[in-house]
């Protein structure tokens, strides 16, 4: 039987985003708002990987970050990497980086905290970067990795 | 310098400015000052009712001959129309030079520091802060013991969720205390204060009952063990008796030592307690007046 492999499509010039856990990818979808763009994505998900077991990858033409902006997906997908591609070509690898502060995109864990019973802007400071620990800019209570919620 | 700063969090304050704000609540004790907040209108709003720290704060302002205007409890605002904080701190601070709040949510002292130019002091939010008793606590260690450094201070009772003691001991860590922490299971000090502790290389046990440390302690500061917080009601039964201070058990305390506490008590303290020189509580409260007067004029830039 011929071997036969299907890959989402290369991209000329754009942004790839490698080894997104694939129970995240959504979540990356989301706060990278990458459901408002105009540009056109392609995604793989549940794709075979060493590290993550199954993976997602996203594809997306003509658009490029700044750290900034990339990084928040740090809090879901730390070991994401991304490749810049220019003519076809990977001219940059690039890792992302849990920032500083997170603003408006985690939610507080606690229930009695201001941001859950208001409509406030969330805002962290991150105190852990390894095992992601956010520290609530307003209620001070600590939200850990395993109860990070997406706004 | 403090002027025209919001007092959220225990840890927005120095060293230095805690004990700028006890050598002011000094001043303050000998001498009023009735003239230093003339023409200044400072709002208390109070989100849930609360009426020793309301009415400290109310005696604080019109001792030193300012007006208040605020609300006692949330029914009596329009929060019961619907309207959000924001509006409210908004509004308000158009009626104003400072706002003294107090509200059941955590973060909402801090919010409200941001969204108006004048400044915020908190009373209070839920569990998080209550930044204004603990700097009460500090100028009562501090009148009793004659320093704030190097001292022995047991803390006894609900060690978990007490908000008092783990600002006490956030402010203490700053003067090299030793702590003795005296708790049941349950109710144990969290352990992000212990490594924090550790971090900084300061001294404490932990016990479940008073024992020998007693005799070390400079201050015993009392808190309420809350019921509702056992999962247990046998382990509440079996532990709350070993928390109820009785007047015996301070037998060969040592002669300055204090009992605080930050009220309202229910059992924890038995009242044969309160005729010792070493029952404090009450005079803690009152403390709490100046204290108040020093960090309502110190924010106000009138000192």
């Amino acid at each position: 039987m011929k071997d036969k492999k299907l890959e989402v499509s290369a991209i000329e010039n754009g942004t790839v985003i490698d080894h997104i856990p694939a129970n995240v990818l959504f979540k990356v979808i989301s706060i990278l708002n990458l459901d408002k763009i105009d540009k056109q994505i392609t995604f793989g998900t549940n794709l075979i990987s060493k590290k993550l077991g199954k993976k997602a990858i996203i594809k997306l033409s003509d658009t490029f970050f700044i750290d900034k902006e990339i990084n928040k997906i740090a809090l879901v997908a730390p070991q994401a990497k991304l490749n810049i591609i220019r003519d076809y070509s990977v001219v940059e690898k690039r890792i992302v980086e849990v920032p500083e502060e997170i603003i408006g995109i985690a939610k507080c864990m606690n229930p009695k905290c201001i941001t859950n019973n208001e409509r406030i802007v969330t805002r962290f400071q991150v105190i852990s970067k390894s095992n992601v620990k956010l520290k609530c800019h307003y209620c001070e209570k600590i939200t850990d990795q395993d109860h990070i919620e997406i706004v | 310098m403090i002027n025209n700063k919001s007092l959220v969090s225990i840890t927005d304050y120095s060293k230095e400015e805690y004990l700028r704000i006890l050598q002011l609540a000094d001043e303050f004790e000998k001498n009023p000052q009735p003239g230093l907040l003339k023409d200044k209108v400072v709002a208390t709003l109070f989100f849930e009712p609360s009426t020793r720290t309301r009415l400290s704060f109310e005696s604080a302002v019109l001792k030193l001959g300012g007006k208040v205007i605020g609300f006692s409890d949330s029914s009596s605002s329009s929060v019961t129309k619907g309207e959000t904080l924001y509006d409210t701190i908004k509004i308000v601070s158009n009626y104003c030079d400072l706002i003294v709040m107090r509200h059941p949510l955590e973060g909402t002292a801090r919010f409200a520091s941001e969204v108006t130019n004048i400044p915020v002091v908190n009373a209070g939010d839920g569990a998080n802060q209550h930044p204004t008793q603990t700097l009460l606590d500090l100028y009562s260690i501090q009148k009793t013991q004659g320093t704030l450094d190097n001292l022995t201070i047991m803390m006894v009772g609900d060690l978990k969720y007490g908000r008092t003691v783990h600002s006490l001991l956030m402010a203490m860590t700053q003067f090299q205390t030793t702590f003795h922490f005296i708790s049941p299971d349950e109710l144990k000090m969290p352990e992000e204060y212990k490594y924090y502790l550790n971090q900084l290389g300061l001294k404490y046990t932990e016990q479940k009952d008073f024992g020998a440390n007693v005799k070390d302690a400079d201050i015993i500061y009392m808190t309420r063990v809350q019921k509702e917080r056992f999962s247990d009601p046998i382990e509440y039964e079996r532990t709350k008796n070993a928390y109820v201070l009785k007047n015996k058990m301070l037998d060969g305390t040592k002669e300055t030592m204090k009992v605080l506490h930050p009220l309202p008590r229910v059992n924890e303290i038995d009242q044969d307690v309160d005729s010792s020189p070493k029952a404090y509580y009450f005079t803690q409260a009152l403390n709490g007046v100046f204290v108040r007067q020093a960090i309502i004029a110190s924010i106000l830039g009138l000192k």
